[in-house]
């Protein structure tokens, strides 16, 4: 009995966020998943209708799937710009790190909002980057790269960077100096010290990082929505789409709760392979 | 394949600064092929700016290292073959321990079938060939240390350095590891250099032990020399226990002890008459009166230790000094209570050692920087 009391104050602390992730997140998934039986917009019978609406129709696989690989592409290209950004940062001296970390976190310290208009800016037909290119007399014509695929996945990947820099940061930082000293002494160049030694020791932090991202931009509603202009249909506008613009509630609570599924699913298996190859690494 | 595997080492002149700080002052050194010298030294001394010069992560602000007659100073570690254990082994955590032991030979792009091979003898040299697919993690830190010099020894080195390599193994272990590794080292025939700062290490591992101090060599020698025959204040200081005693030089070969005696010297002291000196006096080399004729040291005793083999016996000379005595233990003595009066002689004059009174209060300028 003691034993259990002292359980229970030890908790005590905890229960105020308890309450508040019941609230903001148990209830919620919960009213959700009832909206997604209903057959009808009008609430009036239940059934599976909704969830066999959307795997009957191609266009909702499509625009899973491309959500997915939208997530997938913007975590490689944050994966590969973030290592060489890592690497910089542990080999700066002190004021370098604290440049180098200020800049990482600048974005972070911005809204999400402001962010994206300055890729707009970047992107446009009028933007820099196009101006730029004419100037130079490189292009002939103003090339569209704002609402295009490319050009919002670059803008996501830029976006949601920090949530992988500083994960690698962490796992980088975390390397004993003795072992790249040891690789080094026994003939290794600098390569392949990085890809045998560096790479595997921070595989943590870069699926870590990767997780982060992935999640992030899936669900990056405003940057896909702004930097795509509409035209790009994925899930989360797809859903905001049947929910605020056609009153359709049930389907896209059916929408939603698929959309979960599918990005919990991925990191799980994203997580349950990388463990398989961190052996004897320490998880970060 | 030769008898003699080892390179011979010379470092000369070796001067080295981080920024404004003296690290390393002048630095000569000679290491015979197969030969195993410690650096012996407290902490700061440059023992480890030094074996990290010899190793080539670092290079020297001045001088020159030479393996086997070559400069090196300015190859990178990745081109000397200069085998390096680590103080905590730095063993891949990632990887297994054999591929722990190959990383060395597929850096050197030896063929698959030939590094199977050599990883197969290194581990047998080790005894640690059944542990193979183990994860450094999965072994005792006696087991991880086999591993880490089955590591280096594997690249075939001419030298290898070992950088305060028993200090993460606790006592017991300790030592069965320091005869182990001397034993396989000497077998192997590999010139090797082990940084330590604990005396004991030094003097059962070493052929020749290089005691520095502040950046400088301060006395190179056997372990018996250093022991016997201390050049500088600080290495007796540093080497075995000492009573150091305030005299006065009365004659070439004569002092008196400010605790009132006067001993006749096996050699004449270098200092002029009349200059006052420390005199240097092993714990083993004072007797209780009766065991030894001549002139004797009225003290009391404070306090007695039995170590098992031994007391320790500490006393208080009429001038106010402390001395430190061994005396044998049997099962029939009865240590000697405190306040007891003892009268000390001398055993052997040859074992004393004697050294410039320094400047100011003696006792701090004993322990070092």
């Amino acid at each position: 009995m003691r034993m259990r009391s002292e359980a229970m104050t030890g908790m005590l602390p905890a229960m105020p966020l308890a309450v508040l992730f019941l609230f903001s997140f148990v209830v919620p998934l919960l009213v959700l998943i009832f909206l997604s039986l209903f057959r009808t917009p009008q609430f009036t019978e239940m059934g599976f209708d909704q969830y066999a609406r959307f795997v009957g129709d191609g266009y909702n696989l499509k625009v899973l799937f491309d959500t997915l690989l939208l997530g997938v592409e913007v975590a490689l290209i944050a994966l590969v710009l973030a290592y060489p950004l890592g690497l910089a940062y542990v080999a700066a001296p002190p004021l370098g790190r604290t440049i180098i970390t200020f800049l990482i976190l600048l974005p972070l310290l911005t809204s999400s909002v402001v962010r994206t208009f300055a890729w707009i800016v970047i992107l446009g037909r009028e933007g820099i980057v196009n101006s730029a290119m004419l100037a130079f007399g490189l292009w002939d014509q103003p090339a569209r790269l704002l609402y295009t695929w490319g050009g919002m996945v670059l803008a996501l990947a830029q976006i949601q960077l920090p949530l992988m820099a500083l994960p690698i940061i962490n796992s980088l930082m975390r390397i004993d100096g003795n072992l790249t000293r040891a690789a080094e002494g026994l003939g290794a160049s600098r390569f392949r010290i990085l890809f045998t030694v560096i790479l595997p020791l921070t595989l943590p932090g870069a699926i870590a990082g990767w997780l982060l991202v992935f999640a992030a931009a899936v669900t990056a509603f405003i940057t896909q929505t702004l930097v795509g202009g509409g035209r790009i249909i994925l899930m989360p506008l797809y859903i905001y789409q049947q929910a605020m613009g056609v009153q359709e509630w049930p389907f896209s609570a059916a929408l939603s709760l698929i959309f979960t599924v599918a990005v919990i699913g991925i990191v799980a298996a994203v997580g349950a392979v990388s463990r398989r190859y961190m052996r004897g690494v320490d998880a970060a | 394949m030769t008898d003699k595997r080892g390179n011979d080492l010379a470092l000369s002149g070796v001067n080295h600064w981080f920024g404004p700080t003296q690290a390393l002052d002048g630095v000569s050194l000679r290491i015979d092929p197969g030969e195993m010298v410690a650096l012996l030294g407290p902490s700061g001394c440059g023992k480890t700016t030094l074996l990290q010069i010899i190793a080539g992560f670092l290079q020297p602000t001045e001088g020159e290292v030479l393996l086997d007659g070559g400069r090196v100073d300015h190859i990178p570690a990745n081109r000397r073959r200069v085998g390096m254990v680590f103080q905590n082994y730095a063993l891949f955590p990632h990887l297994s321990v054999f591929e722990n032991v190959a990383y060395g030979l597929r850096a050197r792009k030896m063929p698959g079938a030939a590094i199977k091979a050599k990883v197969a003898e290194m581990l047998a040299l080790v005894k640690m060939g059944h542990l193979a697919d183990r994860l450094p993690s999965q072994l005792s830190g006696g087991q991880q240390q086999r591993v880490a010099l089955a590591r280096a020894l594997a690249i075939e080195p001419g030298i290898v350095l070992l950088d305060e390599p028993f200090s993460a193994l606790d006592k017991n272990l300790r030592l069965d590891m320091q005869i182990e590794i001397k034993g396989l080292l000497k077998g192997y025939g590999v010139t090797s250099i082990i940084v330590t700062h604990d005396q004991e290490e030094a003097l059962s591992m070493a052929d020749r032990i290089v005691v520095m101090n502040r950046g400088r060599i301060e006395q190179v020698g056997t372990p018996d020399i250093l022991y016997d025959r201390p050049a500088t204040l600080f290495v007796n200081q540093f080497i075995g226990h000492a009573n150091f005693l305030q005299a006065a030089l009365v004659a070439p070969r004569r002092v008196k002890l400010e605790a009132g005696i006067e001993i006749d010297l096996a050699e004449p002291a270098p200092q002029p008459v009349g200059s006052a000196v420390l005199v240097s006096i092993r714990p083993e080399n004072i007797a209780i009166s009766g065991t030894s004729a001549g002139p004797t040291i009225p003290v009391k005793v404070r306090i007695t230790m039995p170590l098992g083999a031994a007391d320790v016996i500490e006393a208080v000379t009429p001038n106010g000094e402390t001395v430190k005595i061994h005396k044998t233990r049997s099962p029939a003595s009865k240590p000697i209570a405190s306040g007891t009066a003892l009268a000390l002689s001398v055993v052997d004059p040859t074992g004393i050692g004697i050294f410039a009174a320094p400047a100011g209060d003696p006792a701090s300028t004993l322990h070092g920087p």
